[in-house]
């Protein structure tokens, strides 16, 4: 268990309640729990690394449980109890120097102060849809909801919320505009936050000045927007709806920069590298995809049997598993390429088709297609 | 003039030694060309002879005269026609000549038997898809838990045929109650659906007095399936048609829902039908998958004696094919996807199919 946890990159919560790892760099995909042992009330919620090595993972459920996987051993290690069933699922999960912040649907926002028993407990309002936690300052964390703004909280004064989103202003019919943020995101190296609804809007929010409302406002789609990730590369975010749609927009002017293309299913979870130009997605129709924000083209495609709800990066490069297996990686490389200088007779032939319609650039690019699909063919 | 007769000649000559050239080349056959076809023999012959007065790259189409390249073109097709039958009835000989040693047949290449090798297809000692179709939201049906009850209604004032085949549809599914729209959302539809116990909701689309879409939902919390719906051919429609149905529960047949979102289909269209079929009715609900699309047809069937059936159907009979599944209730709005069809991005390969 161990040697497998240990190559995975990728790690997946599924609906059927398995950790799921995968390691592009060996193609391999691997389940981390007892198969005789699986219910649908064990299903993944919230994801999030557990310290900054990224050797454990916390895993929160939706019976209220939260556990901790250790990558470096390959097993759930400790497990504790962040709440009941009846409160509603986990919305957020993250972790500040030594304590666990959790959130539940119902609006209930806990710190677990690790070796004492009890919790500073906030009420965030109804509704919650997501809780995420400022990166660079770990004690604030902003939340929101179905008809609930974004709120900003700072966990070291946790009666008042330092910043509360207004509402945008009425539109043309002068009906006041639901809110329902879905995602919210930290933009790194500002105080600005990027939320997505469920009414396919994109809106930028700048706590730092005093306006209240967006500062930018943009749409993608027409459905409504399920997941938000922000992308090493300054001014994009990445979102996905519900009809499997992965939109890259401008943060500057709010424009779709371009689309990501081969999903079938609802996007359920969205993180980009946090270095590296690339998005790994992964939602209702069973597949982690990770696509190339450079081209925007889909570099890795695994079927992993279960619905999935959400997907944590490790920071390390995912080709290469770890740092003193890279040599074996190049090889693979060479290997293929071999595979490839002996697939002569399939490029003849269609050299011959391209002669005969006298398209030779055409041919170029299938051949490019051809290569690719089988290099995407993980399994 | 003189060199053209003498390839000709020379043509004829190959012929009769081999006949398997001619299929790539098929030239005029009989031996002494008519003054009239002389000119068209020149033009047939495709080898670049010194004299010939055609442009090397000439084709029939360069005659201008419609009738004589009509006449051609039908000329060269009868050609055509009959040396594949000659070379078939050879090959047949040689088969029956060599008996048991005949080599076996080929295989026709279908764009079925080409098919792209899907990942999601499933095996059945797989545990964790196991699990997951145990434990989804038909496994109370399967666990015998619940029986089917099937509400069926239509679009907003259904006309000529989609009343028909709505009735029709009732006869085949058992518990199926036909109910008028009467303007009605959907998303308030379903709310007294559950209360009253229903497990389906049909809803037929209709374009123009013709059904074109239906709506399979199952209750009380999903998933929602939307099908293309072409063919409708009612009862009244098809010839040797069987008597009418019986009351009887049929069997069920599924074909060929192999992938993992075919098994989602399959295990939707199996929900609609009670268990334990009424063998004593014969008669048999199928839903064929092919090429993606799913075949409806309603038979019944009688065991003549220990080796032959007989079938006859009942009708009526129809062509589904996916549009697609979502999670939950009909919601079309903010409801979550769990498969779309999108016809740019997934039609690029026609030997990739997704049932």
């Amino acid at each position: 268990m161990a040697a497998k946890s240990q190559i995975c990159s990728i790690w997946l919560g599924s609906e059927t309640g398995i950790l799921k790892g995968v390691s592009l760099s060996k193609k391999q995909a691997f389940n981390f729990c007892e198969m005789s042992c699986l219910s649908r009330d064990q299903e993944v919620c919230v994801m999030a690394w557990g310290d900054s090595h990224e050797s454990e993972v916390l895993v929160g459920s939706v019976n209220g449980t939260v556990k901790t996987f250790s990558t470096d051993k390959g097993i759930f290690t400790a497990t504790r109890e962040c709440g009941d069933p009846s409160q509603g699922r986990f919305t957020g999960l993250s972790v500040t120097d030594s304590s666990l912040i959790t959130c539940v649907e119902s609006g209930l926002l806990k710190v677990w102060k690790e070796g004492c028993t009890d919790t500073v407990e906030v009420n965030v309002g109804n509704g919650i849809c997501r809780m995420q936690q400022n990166p660079s300052q770990r004690h604030r964390v902003a939340t929101g909801g179905k008809e609930n703004p974004l709120k900003v909280w700072d966990l070291e004064r946790p009666d008042k919320p330092i910043f509360t989103a207004k509402n945008v202003a009425h539109d043309w019919l002068d009906m006041r505009v639901p809110v329902w943020v879905k995602d919210i995101g930290f933009i790194p190296d500002s105080d600005k936050i990027v939320t997505c609804t469920g009414h396919h809007q994109v809106r930028v929010y700048d706590p730092s000045t005093s306006q209240r409302r967006p500062v930018m406002e943009a749409q993608f789609g027409e459905y409504p927007l399920t997941a938000l990730s922000l992308p090493a590369s300054q001014d994009t975010v990445v979102v996905g709806n519900t009809h499997g749609e992965i939109g890259i927009l401008d943060l500057r002017k709010g424009l779709v920069r371009g689309c990501l293309k081969g999903l079938a299913g609802a996007v359920r979870g969205l993180q980009c590298h946090p270095s590296l130009p690339l998005v790994a997605s992964c939602g209702l129709d069973r597949f982690l995809r990770v696509h190339s924000l450079e081209d925007r083209s889909l570099q890795h495609k695994v079927y992993l049997k279960s619905r999935l709800n959400c997907v944590l990066l490790s920071s390390r490069e995912l080709e290469s598993s770890s740092p003193d297996v890279s040599g074996d990686v190049e090889e693979v490389k060479a290997e293929e390429d071999e595979v490839w200088d002996t697939m002569e007779t399939v490029t003849e032939k269609t050299k011959k088709r391209a002669a005969q319609t006298s398209e030779t650039v055409v041919n170029g690019v299938d051949g490019k297609k051809k290569r690719k699909l089988v290099k995407t063919n993980v399994k | 003039m003189d060199s053209t007769e003498l390839t000709t000649s020379e043509s004829v000559s190959k012929k009769k030694g081999k006949t398997k050239n001619l299929k790539r080349k098929p030239k005029p056959d009989k031996a002494p060309v008519e003054k009239m076809d002389q000119a068209e023999v020149e033009v047939t012959d495709e080898k670049p002879v010194s004299g010939a007065c055609f442009p090397p790259t000439f084709s029939m189409s360069d005659i201008k005269n419609k009738q004589r390249r009509h006449s051609m073109f039908l000329k060269i097709k009868e050609q055509k026609r009959k040396l594949k039958l000659e070379l078939k009835k050879k090959k047949k000989k040689e088969r029956k000549a060599l008996g048991d040693k005949a080599p076996p047949k080929e295989v026709p290449k279908t764009i079925e038997n080409q098919r792209i090798y899907d990942e999601t297809t499933v095996s059945p000692e797989d545990e964790e898809v196991a699990f997951d179709e145990g434990t989804d939201e038909f496994a109370a049906y399967f666990n015998r838990l619940t029986n089917p009850k099937v509400l069926i209604t239509t679009s907003d004032r259904p006309r000529g045929r989609t009343v028909r085949f709505c009735d029709h549809l009732a006869t085949v599914i058992p518990h199926a109650h036909v109910y008028y729209r009467r303007g009605l959302a959907l998303k308030r539809v379903i709310p007294q659906c559950v209360s009253r116990g229903f497990t389906y909701l049909i809803v037929i689309n209709e374009d123009r007095k013709v059904p074109n879409g239906l709506v399979l939902c199952h209750l009380p919390d999903g998933p929602t399936a939307h099908f293309k719906l072409s063919s409708v051919r009612l009862r009244k429609e098809m010839k040797r048609k069987g008597k009418s149905p019986t009351e009887h529960v049929p069997e069920v047949i599924l074909n060929n829902f192999s992938t993992r979102l075919g098994h989602s289909i399959g295990r939707l269209f199996a929900a609609l039908f009670p268990h334990d079929p009424q063998f004593v009715g014969r008669q048999v609900a199928t839903f064929h998958n092919q090429r993606d699309f799913i075949f409806f047809r309603f038979h019944r069937y009688i065991f003549k004696n220990e080796k032959r059936v007989g079938i006859q159907e009942l009708g009526p009979r129809f062509t589904l094919k996916l549009r697609s599944l979502q999670k939950g209730t009909f919601d079309s709005k903010f409801g979550e996807y769990e498969w779309v069809h999108k016809r740019h991005e997934m039609d690029s390969c026609r030997r990739k199919f997704h049932l």
